[in-house]
């Protein structure tokens, strides 16, 4: 007998949640459908039985929907999660994209587009995925790259710009193969990093695709950021978004030729953004708070012992090693692998000698 | 015998830099040190409790540390959680010191 997967429905309004068991029992793979009024309810009820899809408001009193959608995430990462929500506010589609929701709906557009809404819940109900961490933020394509690579994982990357398709072959951390319209291997993949722009999604690794491409990661993007640099011609009008994304790639290489695992740049509070390469953006700022922290703290020190300026920080555990080292206007927070402690002082001042240049 | 204050002028005191190490318990009390007794007892609590902070600190951005060090010019610290309080090791640091952690 098939087995009938289970919904929740957490809404505080109690004629939204009777209005949507009726309307999501009527599904296809006719799913028993649960509801609760509160946060506290659904998280008791999902703890009790197995659930395949929550189906959450954002606003709600006590527990609001991002706290609910941040506690699922950590205790149920196998749980698909759906916002449907009256809130039109895209900072709130954001937020909950980025605790790793499958789907963000609005009322109203559920309302205008009933069918499209039921078929996407059935694909969700329907499809089996890995386990493993969702809700990735807006990335460039390098960092998603590097983040495959790095994790040594084994997936087909399609991306999609526009009208434009293109595939990506990573196989237990190594590029193998690339392709984009009429173009495979290397130089699609060259093609592939002007893209700055577009959507990704991981389908499953093809293990026996021939392999097209057999330099590392590493040595792709120094050459592809030679190239660009060759193909520049001095009287080139080269406009703002295209410079910076070839000083993207020229850091990347840089990053990369020195071993380290990302680089965070945290200007004097008020004097800039935050930049961070090799590393989600949330956890750089995390890491660059508590670095220009680190570093107050540290100068008052250094004034009532006398201990002379501060010359660097190193931080260390088991999983990474800290370089932190205070410059006049910013902090360069440089992240290493903790077998590359050796000599990691002399290679950070190196890498960030280049860095701004 | 004036011209003696004038040939030998007195001098600030240089600071002296601390040595060995202390620790502090999770409310930054000094418990142990095995600095110098003629190093202030406020300063030495300055250290413990700076340590107790950066470790506290790297626990809330979720990047617990197991050490940190701070190499000034002169001095070298390095501090390790322990039961909830912090041990620092203090290390002057002399031309032919290593700067390397």
């Amino acid at each position: 007998m098939e087995t009938r997967h289970k919904i929740l429905v957490l809404d505080d309004d109690t004629d939204w949640l009777d209005l949507s068991r009726e309307l999501l029992s009527q599904l296809p793979s006719k799913p028993e459908v649960r509801t609760a009024s509160s946060g506290n309810r659904a998280l008791a009820m999902l703890d009790n039985e197995p659930f395949r899809l929550l189906i959450c408001d954002l606003k709600m009193p006590r527990i609001d929907g991002l706290q609910v959608l941040a506690i699922v995430r950590r205790r149920f990462p196998e749980l698909r999660t759906v916002v449907l929500s009256a809130l039109e506010d895209e900072e709130f589609r954001s937020r909950a994209y980025a605790l790793g929701v499958d789907l963000f709906w609005l009322k109203t557009e559920m309302q205008r587009n009933s069918q499209m809404f039921f078929e996407c819940l059935e694909s969700l109900l329907g499809r089996d995925k890995e386990a493993g961490f969702r809700g990735i933020q807006s990335k460039g394509l390098m960092d998603i790259i590097q983040m495959e690579c790095l994790t040594r994982s084994s997936t087909v990357l399609r991306l999609t710009r526009g009208s434009l398709v293109a595939k990506i072959w990573i196989q237990e951390g190594e590029l193998t193969d690339a392709e984009t319209d009429g173009a495979i291997g290397e130089s699609a993949f060259r093609r592939l990093l002007g893209w700055k722009s577009g959507t990704f999604e991981n389908l499953p690794a093809e293990p026996s695709r021939e392999r097209t491409i057999f330099k590392p990661i590493n040595a792709l993007l120094l050459e592809s950021a030679q190239v660009m640099d060759e193909n520049a011609s001095p009287n080139s009008a080269a406009s703002a978004e295209e410079l910076a994304h070839r000083k993207t790639v020229w850091k990347l290489s840089l990053l990369a030729r020195a071993g380290a695992e990302f680089v965070v740049t945290v200007p004097i509070e008020g004097q800039g953004a935050i930049e961070a390469l090799g590393i989600q953006f949330q956890a750089a700022e995390q890491f660059a708070v508590w670095a220009r922290k680190a570093v107050e703290s540290a100068r008052r020190l250094s004034d009532q012992i006398e201990g002379g300026p501060i010359s660097y920080f190193t931080a260390k555990n088991l999983e990474r090693y800290l370089l932190i080292l205070p410059r006049e206007n910013k902090t360069f927070l440089v992240g290493w692998s903790p077998e590359a402690t050796e000599g990691a002082y002399e290679k950070t001042k190196k890498l960030i000698a280049s860095w701004d240049s | 015998m004036g011209f003696l204050k004038k040939m030998f002028r007195s001098k600030a005191a240089v600071s002296q830099l601390p040595s060995g190490s202390l620790t502090v318990n999770r409310d930054g009390k000094l418990i142990t040190a095995t600095v110098s007794s003629t190093y202030p007892i406020e300063l030495q609590r300055a250290i413990g409790n700076m340590a107790l902070e950066l470790l506290r600190d790297a626990h809330t951005a979720q990047m617990p540390v197991a050490e940190i060090t701070i190499n000034f010019a002169s001095l070298r610290l390095t501090a390790r959680e322990l039961r909830g309080g912090a041990i620092v090791f203090m290390f002057p640091q002399t031309t032919s010191s290593s700067m390397s952690s």
